[in-house]
């Protein structure tokens, strides 16, 4: 047996077309759409040989092999590696890289973690918050959106709402970046990444702890579970760490994305000031549009078949969700923003028994963030050259000068 | 082709039809039916998908969800015996012509 990337490195199924890209290549990863609008062309699914996998990223093959918890697992990692046969560079997530049964525990415990419900109780916190960061910023002549407003907003109340005592801003943005370019191939970013670990995950470990959380935030509710005696308590550090792993930069992505879609759409942003209400479908715009969470991975843990090809145990399947979100098959006119558009179905926080458990905070953070903008800021104009990071996983801007200009 | 009949609480009934293995927040959605809004689309995160199963449908539909009981303490209308989210129902030939409530309001 061949092992590449620490997965089984399968033959080309038949039919499959042979296409020899590199989706991990740092300039597919700055500009992804033509890599996406290629990947469709070749058919529901390419065989990338670097990597002996299968890429799909036609909306229905892509949401079939994303959503069929058991054929395709997540228990083998959502990245490259497959755990059957490496060992992961950290013990894996108890919910994003599990499967039912296992699965249904810890997911109902982070479900009520993150409930509408609890969400709701968290909204005035995050008003109170954004409308003193717009306050701030409204006052600049000009600010580096990025640093200035899609990291220094979640870092101000999501840490907070979660219960933690300690914040230290940059290992909170910087350990989700790690996790996700951790997905990766052994490549410059992952190697980067790991590099980083020895420095940030015993802060985070740390950070988790019972008794560094207050007893009144999310990751409270947590422990209380473990009390109860639905999860171990060392089980419960694990899913507060999850809550920082998953919870920080991908909001950071989502803040930085819907601004630099608002930028450049200022007919977008000019409807969403007449109706603030606009502000939650814009947020669906964004994630549709801009895809925070590029790509994830299957394994395949049976011999199968989806959209006639054979699949056989051990196969990789690279989900490239930014290129569902973008078929043409699916969405008229997909590379229009339409602030009105309402893509329900988009893939943007996954679908099935791993769709995002996230969501509620995540689209509680931009909505009000959204709505506060609205209601203050006449205009946002573009001051220099937007700058994408390349991530293994994630599809996030590394610096977004702009200016906002008062009511 | 299991037939679903959504009534809305002022007792208008759309009936439509649907495709077994398909939820019934999924035909909902598919035949735009105001009412159900599954934000979450189906991942069972948002409880904008509750309505009432019929009460003659009630034993067939067959238990709630693990943790579908839970996420409906997050529905914005009132919960009943009835109540269920909509995206934990999957529809086969055996609910043929089953009738699902809508509630007042989503959010
Ligand atoms: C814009 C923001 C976000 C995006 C785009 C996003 C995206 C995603 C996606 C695509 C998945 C599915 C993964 C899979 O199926 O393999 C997911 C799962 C998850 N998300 Fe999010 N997420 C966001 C925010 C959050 C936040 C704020 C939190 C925590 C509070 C969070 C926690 C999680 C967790 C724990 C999972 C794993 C769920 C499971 O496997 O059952 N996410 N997210
Ligand atoms: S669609 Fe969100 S809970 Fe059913």
């Amino acid at each position: 047996m061949k092992l590449i990337e620490d997965h089984l490195a399968i033959d080309p199924p038949e039919g499959v077309p042979v296409w020899d890209v590199d989706p991990y290549s740092e300039s597919v990863l700055a500009n992804p759409n033509p890599y996406y609008a290629a990947l469709r062309e070749q058919g529901p699914f390419a065989y990338i040989p670097r990597y002996a996998i299968l890429a799909c990223g036609r909306y229905d093959e892509t949401k079939e092999v994303f959503s069929d918890h058991t054929r395709f697992v997540s228990s083998r990692g959502v990245g490259l590696n497959d755990f059957r046969h490496g060992k992961p560079w950290r013990p894996p997530s108890l919910i994003l890289e599990a499967d039912p049964p296992d699965h249904t525990r810890t997911r109902k415990v982070m479900a009520r973690a993150l409930s509408p419900k609890v969400v709701a109780g968290l909204r005035e916190d995050f008003r109170i918050a954004a409308e003193a960061i717009v306050d701030r910023l409204l006052q600049m002549q000009g600010f580096e959106a990025v640093a200035d407003l899609a990291e220094a907003f979640p870092v101000a109340v999501f840490p907070k709402a979660v219960g933690m005592l300690d914040v230290h801003a940059r290992h909170l943005v910087d350990y989700g970046a790690m996790v996700f370019n951790g997905l990766g191939p052994d490549n410059a970013l992952r190697r980067a990444a790991m590099a980083r670990a020895p420095e940030i995950v015993p802060w985070i470990t740390a950070a988790c702890t019972r008794n560094r959380l207050t007893g009144d935030g999310l990751g409270a509710i947590i422990y209380e579970a473990a009390d109860a005696g639905e999860i171990g308590h060392d089980e419960a550090a694990m899913l507060v760490r999850s809550f920082l792993s998953a919870g920080v930069d991908t909001t950071v992505t989502g803040i930085g994305s819907a601004l630099w879609c608002l930028a450049r759409n200022p007919e977008a942003f000019a409807a969403l000031r007449a109706d603030p209400a606009l502000a939650r479908p814009c947020f669906e715009e964004v994630l549709r549009y801009t895809s925070p969470v590029h790509t994830f991975a299957r394994t395949a843990d049976c011999n199968t078949e989806v959209a006639g090809v054979k699949i056989v145990e051990g196969t990789k399947i690279i989900c490239a969700l930014g290129s569902a979100n973008m078929d043409p098959a699916k969405w008229d006119d997909p590379e229009v923003f339409r602030i009105d558009r309402r893509p329900a179905g988009h893939l943007a926080f996954g679908v099935g028994i791993h769709g995002c458990v996230g969501q509620n905070i995540a689209r509680a953070e931009l909505e009000v963030l959204l709505t506060v903008i609205a209601e203050k800021v006449a205009a946002i104009e573009p001051t220099g050259e937007a700058v994408w990071r390349p991530n293994n996983a994630i599809h996030a801007l590394d610096r977004l000068p702009l200016r906002f200009r008062p009511n | 082709m299991p037939r679903v009949i959504f009534v809305t609480p002022d007792g208008t009934r759309t009936e439509v039809e649907g495709v077994a293995g398909d939820s019934v927040m999924a035909t909902a959605i598919a035949h735009d039916i105001v009412g159900i809004v599954a934000e979450c689309g189906g991942s069972m995160m948002c409880a904008t998908c509750h309505c009432y199963v019929e009460d003659a449908w009630s034993a067939r539909i067959g238990q709630r969800s693990d943790g579908e009981e839970e996420m409906l303490e997050s529905a914005a209308c009132e919960v009943r015996d009835t109540s269920r989210l909509s995206c934990q129902i999957t529809l086969s030939s055996d609910l043929d012509g089953l009738v699902v409530h809508l509630p007042d309001a989503q959010t």
